[in-house]
């Protein structure tokens, strides 16, 4: 048995998806770029950003609802957002008295709020269609193109390659564990042990991952060893350009820096 | 002429003190299908990855014990001649999840012959030939991950055969496969015409496939022979854990 669930790529035969992944990884840094230096209440041009990354989501045939649905992620940096109302300066919206304390609300604070908001929600959703319509070797490819150093790239690799091999051997010790965790038959017996006994058969599960992996590790570099690895990281040289995929590059660069320099000159 | 694999009076103990090999001399020549049988633990994995320079681990400065010498194709194993040994000889790892590391089927067959220093154009031409030699065509793109055991194994080797080896050294190639998977496996292993060192305990395989069996026990060599010979001593096969084929 093994999981798939890990895996955020969404397969679908739409131009999104068919597009360059250099193409892809450099649009979505820039969109999240522009998002953030978006100046504080800069509401139209949040709109159309907004109406950028929705196109996108239905043109790519993953649909709003499924992004959308991911994007609650946004919501614990939200939170993170929530002081601002309170500590910057400006006209007083409301107060709020906690004991001795007194809080001031101003509508300054709660605009930044707002943006920050928006900003962050925008930027998650924008990555979540770049990891949903492109394929994870692709991405590193794209990583090493923009100049990500390949020894990095190659770790990323590794990682995402044995992730799931971790969780499945996770799921298979949780497995064991579940197996043989029956029932007394007696009446009035307690199943299920004390807290303290649970939770130090977990520790020795986690201990016993931790061994594994260790081992595997091991276990992967004799392999590498074996056909010639010597401490480098080699790789193919990329695949060239396509004209199609630089004309997409350059149009999306320039309607974001238009966007941002619209928002900077307005609202700025 | 030289030997593909000779090895002399080799011996090797684990950091722990623990002996893994006891004197072991082995000669092999040239395009022989040996197997390498013994219960588990008798140290078979171990005298693999001698062949392959891998122990004793020369630059780890660990403090293992080995003697002896091990030569493949005529070179002797040591730290200058590590590359072309690794080159030379194809090891083929137990577990596939262990020898499959890259994020896909294409990159990991690559691996061996980028690593030699080949150009793209020749990289690309023995990935093919390699997973057509394997009858995977097709898969360079796959993950790895989503790959059946029987599919995987089967990719393990061919990212051995990439680096077109002279000898190809394979731990358990059918342990963990369903009887279709082995099958095509043994048929696809017999198909290949390089010199073959096989760990085993799977003798059906044996027997069909390898026609020279060297019992390994306690890190010592018990016996080496024709397989037709041994496999009628089932006292011998029986005193080292081992079972005659049905």
């Amino acid at each position: 048995m093994h999981l798939h669930f890990l895996d955020p790529y969404q397969h679908r035969a739409s131009p999104v998806h068919a597009l360059d992944a250099r193409v892809k990884f450099v649009l979505t840094l820039a969109f999240i770029l522009t998002a953030s230096l978006t100046p504080v209440a800069a509401w139209p041009v949040y709109i159309l950003l907004l109406a950028v990354i929705l196109s996108v989501e239905i043109l790519s045939g993953l649909g709003v609802g499924y992004v959308l649905k991911r994007s609650a992620l946004a919501l614990s940096f939200v939170l993170a957002a929530l002081p601002v109302i309170f500590t910057i300066q400006g006209q007083t919206l409301f107060t709020l008295p906690i004991g001795a304390w007194t809080l001031t609300a101003s509508v300054e604070g709660l605009e930044r709020f707002v943006s920050v908001a928006l900003k962050s929600w925008l930027s998650v959703q924008a990555a979540i269609v770049l990891a949903a319509s492109t394929r994870f070797p692709e991405l590193l490819q794209a990583m090493r193109a923009v100049g990500i150093p390949r020894l990095l790239a190659a770790m990323f690799g590794l990682m995402w390659r044995y992730l799931f091999v971790l969780v499945d051997e996770a799921m298979r010790l949780m497995r064991a564990r579940a197996a043989r965790s029956g029932r007394g038959t007696e009446a009035g017996s307690r199943s299920g042990g004390s807290v303290a006994w649970r939770a130090r058969v977990a520790g020795g599960m986690a201990g016993s991952l931790f061994l594994r992996a260790f081992e595997r590790s091991d276990r992967i570099y004799v392999a590498m060893l074996s056909r010639g690895y010597d401490g480098e990281v080699r790789a193919l040289p990329l695949p060239p350009f396509t004209g199609a995929g630089r004309l997409s590059l350059a149009a999306g660069l320039a309607f974001l820096g238009l966007l941002l320099i619209f928002g900077i000159a307005f609202w700025g | 002429m030289h030997h593909s694999i000779e090895i002399e009076h080799l011996s090797f103990s684990y950091p722990d003190g623990h002996p893994a090999l006891r004197d072991v001399s082995l000669h092999i020549a040239p395009g022989e299908k040996v197997a390498l049988v013994g219960p588990n633990g008798a140290g078979k994995s171990t005298f693999l990855l001698h062949l392959n320079g891998i122990l004793p681990a020369p630059a780890a400065k660990l403090p293992v014990t080995g003697q002896g010498q091990v030569t493949v194709c005529g070179l002797p194993v040591g730290q200058k001649t590590l590359g072309r040994v690794r080159a030379a000889v194809g090891l083929v790892f137990q577990n596939p999840d262990d020898q499959l590391f890259s994020p896909t089927v294409f990159d990991d067959v690559a691996f061996g012959p980028l690593y030699q220093g080949l150009d793209r154009a020749d990289v690309e031409r023995r990935v093919t030939s390699a997973l057509a030699a394997v009858r995977m065509d097709g898969y360079a793109r796959r993950v790895s991950h989503h790959l059946s055991a029987g599919e995987k194994k089967r990719i393990a080797i061919a990212t051995v055969l990439s680096m077109e080896p002279e000898i190809l050294a394979l731990d358990e190639p059918t342990a963990g496969l369903d009887p279709r998977a082995r099958r095509a496996l043994i048929n696809l292993l017999r198909d290949l015409p390089m010199t073959m060192l096989v760990s085993t305990h799977d003798l059906a395989l044996v027997r069909d496939l390898l026609p020279r069996m060297v019992i390994m026990d306690e890190g010592k060599i018990v016996a080496d022979g024709p397989t037709d010979g041994l496999m009628k001593d089932g006292e011998l096969l029986e005193a080292h854990g081992l079972e005659r084929p049905a």
